[in-house]
């Protein structure tokens, strides 16, 4: 083995922890070229949206269900943080912890029943839970400050260093967005992330494969609940002001359609859908009113022509067009 | 190894399979037959739990695995494959045995999330059988494909190579060789006998007779839900009802 086939060896066992240190320096750089608050802000609330999709990626993409309700869990870890650190005054860290499990908690009530359901009921069960939280946040004056929103929520810090300009709050965010990366990660490339695939692919195959497949969704489910509510947990803190429109099922559609476009069962791709749809009404300030319309379009389009989302539509294209060159020529 | 006692399954009220009663030796290769509808499938769904029988008892290794969830019951070490093929088409040739061997990768989400050290050399070690069980099956160069792309006698092969890789207590086949040509069903054969070769008990359904009485040690005759004969292939071949069941009463046309 040369030394070149050595290297290209090494590249191709460890590629993804590789693309993981790539991406994380490109980070890591990022606030040194760019220190516009405005569009730090931005790339900010980008890695919120990247820790929620890789956790309901898993659940929509890998798993093969459908939530319409992930904003219930993110806007819980957002309420539950500004409760929790306001109100009741204690320290931001343990409360972000506690908000999770206990979010946790309340994913798993949830889904012990609605995760019997399967395809539109599911959907439906999600959206009802969705707008059942979303209302409680709207009329529960007293301690949600009901439409007018919860302010005064302070910034997370170690010490005496609080995260509380962009800057600072990029290296935080992006951080925890990388951990929860490395761990999905982790997961799909396991015999549970295999299991997960197969209940996917046929649920009865799966059984037959020994996945417990009722446990398997709950466990998902609960997974992405608790990246949400981390996610929710941050957005309350980087803000310090809380609303419940941030958190009503037209974010959750947003979440879903960010999915979607990046791709199903692509952790990779669940970066691309988060990006491109958070700066998409950046990109077209015009169409500002007609958000939805456009965010529906991008849908009907990737869903139209990759049906499996953009990223995971594009590699399934490019390693089956390869696969029957490669037929072809062993057959000539 | 697999003892059947009285399976009955009712579906509303028509009944599928009437006190169906026969044990699968270790070490040998049973065939189960019978004319379209006598039963075959929903015998395998019951003895795989998923369905449940109305009523009898399925017992492996004399313990009783009748009301056992099929998740459960694959980890007894029952493995199967599909009459129509059950392949994760997204995932690669590789992915889908390496779904055989899920069982043995853990089931602990927190540990697959943290990938430990010992987790990343059994991957390894998973990976390689995978490898291996593709190799026995003639696939290992189609790894990298997605299961999507195979021809449809590599795919049988492939779903067998998911089944085997495990190395199951016993391997219920549902029909291996249906739609396949007589090249590809002498690739399957081969296997299947290498396979009792190595001492793995199976149960095969299939409607090749040539296939079946080559290969069995021993035949199950089902019909409308009853067991009709079980005996060895030859004495399955000569019984007076067997005949009947397949080829219809003499008497009447005489």
């Amino acid at each position: 083995m040369t030394r070149y086939d050595k290297l290209l060896y090494f590249i191709r066992l460890h590629h993804t922890g590789l693309t993981v240190c790539a991406f994380s320096a490109l980070l890591l750089l990022y606030p040194l070229v760019q220190d516009n608050p405005y569009t730090l802000g931005l790339s900010n609330l980008v890695a919120i949206h990247v820790i929620i999709v890789l956790g309901l990626n898993l659940f929509i993409g890998y798993t093969g269900q459908i939530s319409l309700g992930h904003a219930a869990f993110f806007g819980l870890g957002a309420y539950g943080t500004a409760i929790g650190t306001v109100t009741f005054e204690l320290a931001p860290w343990p409360t972000l912890v506690g908000v999770a499990a206990l979010v946790a908690l309340v994913a798993l009530i949830i889904g012990i029943p609605t995760l019997r359901l399967s395809g539109h009921y599911l959907a439906m069960a999600t959206l009802g839970c969705n707008s059942v939280v979303h209302t409680v946040m709207l009329q529960w004056d007293e301690v949600t400050g009901g439409s007018s929103g919860f302010a005064g929520i302070p910034p997370l810090a170690i010490g005496a260093f609080a995260f509380d300009d962009e800057v600072r709050f990029h290296y935080l965010v992006w951080t925890i967005a990388l951990i929860s990366l490395l761990l999905c990660l982790n997961l799909v490339r396991s015999g549970v992330g295999r299991g997960l695939a197969a209940v996917a692919g046929d649920e009865t195959a799966a059984e037959a494969l020994g996945v417990n497949t009722r446990r398997s969704k709950i466990n998902v489910f609960v997974l992405s609940a608790v990246l949400a509510s981390v996610a929710g947990s941050l957005f309350a803190h980087c803000y310090s002001y809380v609303s419940p429109d941030s958190f009503n099922i037209f974010v959750s559609t947003d979440l879903v359609i960010m999915v979607v476009v990046g791709g199903m069962g692509s952790i990779w791709g669940s970066l691309f859908g988060a990006t491109f749809i958070t700066l998409l009404p950046e990109w077209i300030d015009i169409f500002d009113a007609y958000k939805d319309l456009v965010h529906g379009g991008v849908l009907v389009l990737v869903l139209m022509f990759l049906p499996q989302g953009f990223v995971t539509g594009l590699v399934d294209l490019i390693k089956t067009r390869s696969a029957l060159r490669r037929s072809r020529h062993a057959t000539s | 190894m697999l003892h059947l006692d009285g399976v009955s399954k009712q579906f509303g009220g028509l009944p599928a399979l009437s006190e169906v009663s026969f044990s699968v030796p270790r070490g040998q290769l049973t065939a189960l037959i019978g004319p379209n509808g006598a039963g075959k499938s929903t015998l395998i769904n019951c003895i795989t739990g998923v369905l449940q029988p109305t009523s009898g008892a399925v017992r492996l290794e004399g313990e009783e695995i009748t009301s056992l969830p099929s998740h459960a019951i694959a980890r007894c070490g029952v493995a199967r494959t599909f009459q129509n093929l059950k392949l994760f088409e997204r995932l690669t040739v590789l992915d889908n045995v390496l779904t055989g061997l899920t069982v043995e990768g853990g089931n602990s989400m927190m540990m697959a999330m943290l990938r430990l050290p010992y987790l990343r050399h059994r991957e390894r070690r998973l990976k390689l059988r995978a490898l291996e069980a593709l190799d026995h099956f003639g696939l290992s160069d189609k790894a990298q494909w997605p299961a999507s792309v195979m021809a449809y006698g590599d795919k049988k092969r492939l779903e067998l190579a998911r089944a085997t890789v495990s190395q199951p207590q016993l391997l219920l086949l549902d029909e291996p060789v249906a739609g396949l040509n007589a090249t590809e069903t002498e690739a399957v054969a081969c296997q299947l006998r290498r396979l009792r070769r190595a001492g793995q008990t199976l149960l095969l359904v299939e409607h090749d007779m040539e296939l079946v009485m080559k290969l069995a040690d021993q035949v199950v005759v089902l019909d409308s839900g009853c067991v009709i004969a079980c005996g060895t292939p030859d004495e399955v071949q000569c019984n007076p009802r067997v005949l009947e069941a397949y080829l219809g009463r003499m008497d009447a046309t005489a």
